[in-house]
């Protein structure tokens, strides 16, 4: 499977997910943001970091770069994408994702890692885990709660397009559980035909139990699936 | 010619560092104080000389850049 890592000044992760696509043998490329054409992907990954110094908005500006338009196109052909942290808020700023992430109810930045309950796991990027299986994955940002508008709330609900929910150890979706304010305690969301996947949470730093666990790897198991 | 944008965020999106600022503000003992909503704003020069089409192009700015509709309002002005 060929994926493709696209890189903005301020990415920060993107070296991280290329070494988890790269162990779970994904033939991996990274793309600068400046290029105008994509390589042929079956996957293409939007990295966490802060793209442009998270200027005017969080994503705002990697939003309007030049390889982005290549993005929506492959999006739109059914390339499977997935945003992790600032490339979620990217997606969002794009309108590849609907819904906006504002900043963490607490004004603080949360580095640290949290339960997750896999809501949706009837997609490419989640097949590998059980349903309401509960991962232990790190969240480190600033801008990570997720609001939207009500009608785009009850389409979530509806057509089932929530990957991902904080929760307590347990499985619980208790307020206390919900880090950054979320709406409905949501990590991740997909779009209407789910080839798309937005997540806060950093999975590919969840790959190796020498330095943390191995909770993320299915994600990528997933998407060879 | 000169514009300027007023960016704030919609009136039912909490606006979390207003209110720190509305909080501060009360404990600094400014009294009356009924609400305080943090935005931003933006000084647009424009080489144009009719005022309608400068606006429209300052709009165009502002939907496609400048704000994220779903939860900020702008207002433009000539300076």
């Amino acid at each position: 499977m060929k994926s493709s890592v696209i890189v903005f000044p301020g990415s920060n992760c993107d070296r991280d997910i290329a070494v988890a696509l790269e162990k779970m043998q994904f033939k991996n490329q990274m793309v600068w943001h400046k290029e105008t054409a994509l390589p042929k992907s079956d996957l293409i990954v939007l990295p966490g970091g802060f793209s442009y110094g998270d200027y005017l908005r969080s994503g705002a500006i990697a939003g309007k770069s030049l390889i982005i338009d290549e993005v929506v196109k492959a999006a739109n052909s059914g390339c499977l994408i997935l945003g992790i942290c600032n490339g979620f808020q990217i997606l969002t700023e794009t309108g590849l994702l609907k819904g906006v992430l504002l900043r963490n109810k607490n004004l603080k930045f949360i580095n640290k890692d949290v339960h997750l309950k896999v809501v949706n796991n009837n997609t490419k990027f989640s097949n590998k885990y059980k349903k309401n299986q509960i991962l232990k994955i790190n969240i480190a940002h600033n801008e990570g709660n997720f609001f939207t508008d009500s009608k785009h709330m009850e389409e979530l609900n509806k057509e089932n397009l929530i990957a991902f929910k904080y929760c307590d150890k347990e499985g619980n979706l208790t307020e206390k559980s919900n880090p950054n304010g979320s709406l409905e305690n949501i990590a991740g969301i997909l779009n209407a035909k789910k080839n798309i996947l937005g997540m806060m949470p950093h999975p590919e730093r969840m790959i190796d139990e020498m330095i943390s666990n191995k909770d993320g790897m299915n994600l990528f198991s997933s998407l060879l699936n | 010619m000169k514009f300027s944008v007023t960016v704030t965020l919609k009136t039912d999106v909490l606006d979390p560092q207003g209110k720190v600022v509305e909080n501060t503000l009360v404990d600094m003992g400014m009294k009356n104080l009924k609400n305080v909503r943090q935005g931003k704003y933006f000084q647009i020069d424009i080489d144009e000389s009719d005022q309608s089409t400068a606006e429209k192009k300052i709009d165009e700015m502002c939907y496609k850049l400048l704000v994220n509709l779903i939860i900020e309002d702008y207002k433009i002005n000539k300076i």
